[in-house]
């Protein structure tokens, strides 16, 4: 039996279109170089991006979906952050 | 299905008055549509059914790649060998992605990896036939990841948030495989008397396993999916010239479908039971694979484990 897995590592691409990284998936690796060159072979098989973050597993905080009322919740009240909030009259333009 | 007779352990359906509130929240959720998330709450049913069928799923992308990658080095060119070595290592990336979307259930990789090689874990019985000809290599990507898109297209929507993603991704990709199978087929079939012949060859091989795929007809979707196919799939073996190795196919106007003969199940059944052609093969190549790989593994470990000692030193 071998020593241990690889660590886990979340991978991250930036699609040509100037977008923010996205998340795509994860995948095992021994160290952070390993880990890009085999982002590279697993998910930009198709030229899906120009470039790869690769974070730890282990080092991402997340939040609990037991805390998704007292966390998000409250903006579901603010509705004049929209700006469909704010009726215009016709006439105006522009705006 | 890639996944094939997947045992949920849940032998009757209960009202939402019988569950509790954490069980009907989960089951409103999955009505909805809402995708459930690998750190909600779920029924244990429901997660070791996810981790046997996604497992399943994964363990088979990954022995698919051995029927086809006996031909990479006998591709009959540059061009196919540089297609086949892309497509195998799409499925490689299948199994990835796959595996990744089970190991968020809180299982890991090297237990599945080793139930598979325990026997423990199943694949598609449909890796356990061999490839004997070049025609095969058109017959799979043709008619076996044609059935395979079938049977995956509706796992896009699963309520599992982590494996219809990684569907998604898959069933993007495959598509370019069933068209390189198809090329595949329609050049031996443009060619020579003794091309065509390997060609409808393969086909009477590869015809009734590919059929099995969508699995025994107890269920009313697997038969609607495995006519879905077969009406699909005669046209397009019309225009190759090549015919199905079955006497009764014919064209039903009346229920605008073909009819075609019965499947022998007990041909599935025993290759289940591990006694089809290349089942003991299959899994010796992986067991052998995974050992001989073992020194590599355990090598860049203690390589990034040497690195990451002496950085912390240094700072």
């Amino acid at each position: 039996m071998e020593r241990s897995e690889w660590p886990l590592w979340e991978i991250f691409i930036r699609s040509q279109h100037g977008l923010a990284h996205k998340h795509v998936g994860s995948l095992h690796a021994p160290d952070p170089e390993m880990a890009i060159k085999n982002a590279r072979d697993v998910y930009t098989r198709r030229n899906e991006g120009v470039s790869i973050w690769a974070v730890r597993s282990a080092d991402v905080t997340a939040t609990a979906p037991g805390e998704k009322g007292p966390l998000f919740e409250p903006a579901n009240s603010k509705i004049y952050r929209h700006p469909t909030f704010f009726p215009m009259p016709d006439e105006v333009k522009h705006i | 299905m890639y996944a094939q007779m997947v045992d949920t352990g849940a032998n009757k359906l209960r009202a939402l008055e019988d569950m509790g509130p954490e069980e009907r929240a989960f089951q409103e959720r999955v009505d909805a549509d809402v995708k459930i998330e690998p750190k909600d709450w779920m029924p244990e049913a429901y997660r070791k059914t996810l981790i046997r069928q996604i497992s399943q799923h994964a363990h088979s992308e990954i022995v698919g790649m051995l029927p086809e990658g006996n031909w990479i080095t006998r591709a009959p060119s540059l061009k196919r060998k540089a297609i086949l070595m892309a497509k195998v290592q799409d499925e490689a990336g299948h199994g990835l992605y796959l595996y990744a979307a089970a190991e968020t259930l809180g299982v890991s990789r090297d237990q599945l990896v080793a139930d598979l090689h325990a026997g423990k874990a199943k694949y598609s019985s449909i890796f356990n036939y061999p490839t004997l000809t070049w025609a095969d290599i058109g017959a799979i990507g043709w008619l076996v990841d044609g059935a395979a898109i079938m049977n995956q297209i509706p796992l896009c929507r699963c309520s599992f948030g982590p494996y219809s993603r990684a569907m998604i991704r898959v069933c993007k990709e495959e598509s370019f495989h069933q068209r390189q199978g198809f090329d595949i087929m329609m050049t031996l079939c443009r060619g020579s008397a003794e091309q065509k012949a390997m060609a409808q060859d393969a086909l009477n091989r590869w015809w009734w396993p590919s059929l099995m795929m969508f699995g025994p007809p107890d269920a009313v979707s697997n038969d609607e999916l495995r006519q879905r196919f077969v009406d699909q799939t005669v046209p397009q073996a019309d225009y190759l010239g090549i015919t199905m190795p079955d006497p009764e196919l014919k064209w039903n106007a009346e229920r605008g479908h073909y009819d075609f003969g019965p499947i022998d199940w007990d041909e599935l059944y025993n290759v289940v039971k591990g006694n089809g052609p290349c089942n003991r093969d299959r899994l010796q190549t992986r067991v052998k694979a995974w050992e001989e790989g073992a020194w590599v593994r355990e090598a860049a470990l203690a390589y990034a484990e040497k690195r990451a000692a002496r950085a912390q030193k240094a700072a």
